[in-house]
């Protein structure tokens, strides 16, 4: 099979940030780089926030790589950040503009469709110049071994390619870190699961109804009862002519729970707060939902395997830095060092060495550090019967502790904007649920707006999204509803008693005895890697060009 | 390895863009001339040629001023190095034997002499498929029809091609023949590009061909009837056998049956449906 191979210097396996950062530098180092993506056009599958930061810290951003990247690729620069703590219909709002300035540089909200096109645009002429290129529409299914080393990729569209080093920079559900066996998909803990409506909205009623410039824009971050107990929060930020307004949610606490996506995503555009953004002329132009790794779990200590190395969401590096949900920055530093420690390998003869290099360079540059914090690793992990929520059902419940949240509100506030403070918070209900709660109930004013939203259904929402339906991509292995059920309510296409999504479930008679069974049809798949987690599955992404095709992103 | 493809110009007959009058007719001046859609599979299979084995391709059409525009669109949408129409008064009202002629001489009218020629399965309006083989036969060539796929050994001259046999999809056969070679490809034609490098050429070559069809008449090249040295009683309607002796309108089929419209979200409101068609479920 592999006579039929073709060789490139370099291959890199998907092109959002992580992917674009990583061919950029090795173009820029004078290698041959093929940059293969999946999608109709890059961004068609991609979803996030999404604010995209530029820290200081950080020892390459994506506007210095691609200079004209915040004229032609985002959408407003994001200048105010404040979270609101919620219950019932009281809200105690904290300015957390520290926090977001903390080491920034920048912060622009994106989305991710005309970003990573655009991107994509620079990275071909870019690596053209190489010999090499970018191809859409390719779906790259493995690695390519020779006696039992890891020589290139496996593609379904085109003949094998070796290469001397791979860079899988092909997202959260890396088919390349599995296969390679540096990530599974079993634990629920390690991921988040983000879900998204992009929503229309003329940029002078922005500018009006969030009291920001035309260029300046703003970033609300909503925590506290309002998801019925669900680990998790919502964000809004704005665009140029458009909201961008969703949910991230810890996935083990969405699988116990049983809760519906859709459903939190509707409890928080229907929430009386955002009465004074949206009016009921709600024009949601878009759906999607993705899942998000957690470095602090999933972050891999040492992302490579032979030629092979992993950045961004491959390998797990994204940062939930409290609220704030840092992924795109890390993917795009990720995948610079990793092109650097391969150009650094090659000056020295020796190409084998570029993952060892990256690993160092990692830890060296401190992106390590911020991905998996120390203090969470002392604090964070003490889990929901330690210290910690002990203090959290203290503050809860006891008079002494609703007194101190009273007396200690200024300082509260700034605890929420130091990085230092939320880089340590554990992933129990105290910082998700409890905390806001009692904030909102105890500092919180009632609010009396009236709203009038009415989301589409989720029959709706599926309807306005384009498909180019391929095979089934996702095999239902355990049919159960023990082993797969919770699919069922935790695919953001699916829900309990709605037949027009992926998952369903029924009582099926099998002589005499009553079995509870799980079916799918991946027809409207947003391709979010959910049930790759929580289900038991054979799960690929769709032939190149085919499935679910986002606009916005 | 020089390709040259044929094409003509027809009425795009798409929904929205076709229009017909009261009898029935097609309404010419208002209906948009296109490229014949067959015909485009024909242009991939040569594009696939170039991007595979290199050379340049040229596209050919005999047919009014107006099919300049014809070539343009197949210099855009799919590829062409440069382009040739043959034009003048004396081939107006050609049958397919006198156009069939005339593009044989145009062909070898050309500096480089062709490898590989294609034709188009048939036009979306004349239909009669008989133009690409009879210009075959005047070149005097192998002629391969109804091909789905194409692999070229430059250095062997040959060309192996999978092809429909009657036409009917459940029998495939394989063949080779010498080059030069006359190429009928099939509407199924589909390129495959299995090679990365492949890909990018042919992503490089898009856009090239895209901004050359911008400017596309400094590509063009016409020949009239003397630029061909082509005898005026041999080509156009006096060079024409076929006569037509009339046409007749082909009757539409009468539709006497009564349509109930049943305007219908709600699972409820479909019901009359169900009860409309259960009897001829049941057989009555
Ligand atoms: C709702 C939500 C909100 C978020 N908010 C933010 C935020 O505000 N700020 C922030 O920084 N981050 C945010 N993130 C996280 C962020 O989106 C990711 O961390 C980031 O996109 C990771 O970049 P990447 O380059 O590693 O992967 P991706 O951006 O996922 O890119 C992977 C690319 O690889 C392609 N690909 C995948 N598999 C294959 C294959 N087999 N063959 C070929 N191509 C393939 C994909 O099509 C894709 O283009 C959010 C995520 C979600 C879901
Ligand atoms: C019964 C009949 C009556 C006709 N009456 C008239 C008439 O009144 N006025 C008139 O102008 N013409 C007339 N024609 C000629 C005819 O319309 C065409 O111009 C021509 O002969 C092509 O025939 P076709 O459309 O059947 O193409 P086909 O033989 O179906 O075409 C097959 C392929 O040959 C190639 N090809 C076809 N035509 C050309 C071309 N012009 N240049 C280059 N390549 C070409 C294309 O690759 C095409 O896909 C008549 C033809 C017939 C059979
Ligand atoms: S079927 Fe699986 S991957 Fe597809 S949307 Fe549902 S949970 Fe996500």
């Amino acid at each position: 099979m592999t006579d039929a191979a073709e060789e490139y210097e370099a291959v890199v396996v998907g092109c959002g940030p992580g992917g674009a950062a990583a061919a950029a530098t090795l173009a820029r180092n004078g290698v041959e780089t093929l940059v293969l993506e999946r999608g109709v056009d890059a961004g068609s599958k991609n979803v996030s926030g999404g604010l995209i930061y530029a820290e200081e810290s950080a020892p390459y951003t994506i506007d210095g790589l691609f200079p004209d990247f915040r004229e032609e690729a985002t959408e407003r620069p994001v200048t105010e950040n404040i979270i609101h703590n919620i219950a019932g219909d009281k809200v105690k709002s904290f300015d957390i503009g520290d926090l977001h300035h903390h080491d920034t540089a920048w912060a622009d909200a994106v989305l991710r469709r005309k970003m990573d096109s655009w991107l994509a645009k620079q990275v071909h002429e870019r690596t053209r110049e190489t010999g090499g290129g970018l191809l859409t529409e390719v779906h790259v299914t493995g690695l390519l071994r020779e006696r039992g080393e890891i020589v290139g990729v496996t593609t379904e569209e085109l003949d094998p390619i070796k290469a001397d080093i791979v860079v899988a920079a092909d997202g959260v559900n890396s088919e390349l870190a599995r296969d390679a066996g540096l990530m599974d998909w079993e634990e629920p803990e390690e991921w988040f699961q983000g879900v998204k409506a992009v929503v229309d909205m003329e940029p002078e009623v922005i500018n009006d109804r969030f009291d920001v410039a035309p260029d300046d824009g703003a970033a609300h971050l909503f925590s506290g009862d309002l998801f019925d107990g669900v680990r998790g929060g919502g964000f809004l930020y704005t665009n140029e002519s458009s909201l961008s307004i969703g949910t991230v949610f810890h996935l083990d606490s969405i699988a116990e729970e049983r809760a519906e996506p859709h459903e939190l995503l509707d409890s928080l555009l229907t929430h009386p707060l955002m009465a004074q953004w949206l009016s009921d002329e709600y024009d949601e132009r878009e759906y999607s939902a993705k899942l998000v790794p957690d470095s602090k779990k999933a972050a891999h200590p040492s992302p490579h395997e032979d030629r092979l190395v992993l950045v961004g969401d491959a390998a797990g590096q994204m940062q939930a830095q409290g609220p704030i949900i840092k992924g795109m920055n890390h993917a795009v530093t990720a995948g610079a060092l990793a092109a650097e420690a391969f150009a650094d390998a090659r000056a020295r003869d020796d190409p084998s060495q570029a993952g060892d290099l990256y690993e160092k360079k990692l830890h060296d540059e401190g992106v390590m550090d911020k991905l998996r914090p120390t203090g969470y690793k002392v604090f964070g992990q003490l889990g929901e019967l330690g210290p910690v929520d002990d203090l959290s059902n203290a503050i809860a419940e006891s008079a002494v502790g609703r007194f101190g949240v009273r007396a200690a509100a200024g300082l509260l506030e700034r605890a929420y904007a130091s990085p230092r403070m939320v880089s340590m918070i554990p992933d129990t209900k105290l910082p998700y649920v409890t905390l806001p709660t009692v904030i909102a109930e105890e500092l919180g004013e009632p609010v009396t707006d009236e709203n009038t939203v009415s989301p589409p259904d989720l029959g709706d929402r599926i309807g306005d999204l384009t498909y180019d339906v391929g095979d089934p991509h996702i095999e239902l292995v355990d049919k159960s509803f023990e082993a797969s059920g919770t699919a069922v309510t935790a695919c953001p296409v699916s829900a309990e008693d709605f037949g027009g999504g992926c998952y369903r479930d029924e009582m099926v008679q099998t002589n005499g005895s009553e079995e509870h069974l799980v079916s799918l049809d991946t027809q409207p798949c947003v391709e979010c890697g959910t049930c790759a987690i929580v289900a038991d599955t054979e799960w690929e992404h769709p032939a190149g060009g085919k499935g679910v095709e986002f606009n916005q992103g | 390895m020089h390709t040259v493809v044929m094409t003509k110009g027809v009425p795009d007959f798409r929904e929205g863009q076709v229009s017909f009058d009261e009898d029935g007719h097609l309404e010419r001046g208002k209906t948009p001339t296109v490229m014949n859609p067959n015909d485009k599979h024909a242009l991939r299979a040569a594009f696939q040629t170039k991007v595979r084995n290199g050379g340049h391709v040229s596209l050919m059409s005999m047919g009014p001023p107006g099919y300049e525009e014809v070539l343009q669109e197949g210099m855009r949408d799919v590829y062409a190095d440069d382009l040739y129409l043959l034009s003048d008064r004396e081939m107006g009202a050609a049958d397919t034997w006198a156009t069939a002629m005339t593009v044989a001489t145009g062909l070898q009218n050309l500096d480089e002499q062709p490898d590989l020629v294609f034709a188009g399965f048939k036009t979306a309006d004349g239909e009669t498929g008989h133009t690409g083989p009879q210009t075959c036969w005047c070149l005097d060539w192998p002629m391969i029809t109804h091909v789905l796929s194409l692999d070229i050994d430059e250095d062997a001259g040959t060309v192996r091609a999978k092809r429909l046999v009657d036409g009917d999809i459940s029998e495939i056969e394989t063949v080779e023949a010498p080059m030069p070679c006359f190429i009928v490809a099939d509407p199924e034609f589909e390129p495959t590009y299995r090679k990365a490098s492949h890909r990018l050429k042919h992503k490089d070559l898009r856009e090239e061909t895209q901004q050359r069809a911008e400017e596309y008449e400094e590509h063009l090249t016409v020949w009239d009837h003397e630029d061909l040295n082509l005898d005026p009683d041999y080509i156009g309607l006096d060079g024409s056998p076929t006569i037509v002796s009339g046409v007749d309108p082909i009757p539409k089929a009468p539709s006497e049956r009564e349509a109930t419209m049943i305007e219908a979200d709600e699972r409820e409101a479909l019901e009359p449906v169900l009860d409309e068609l259960t009897p001829y479920a049941a057989g009555d």
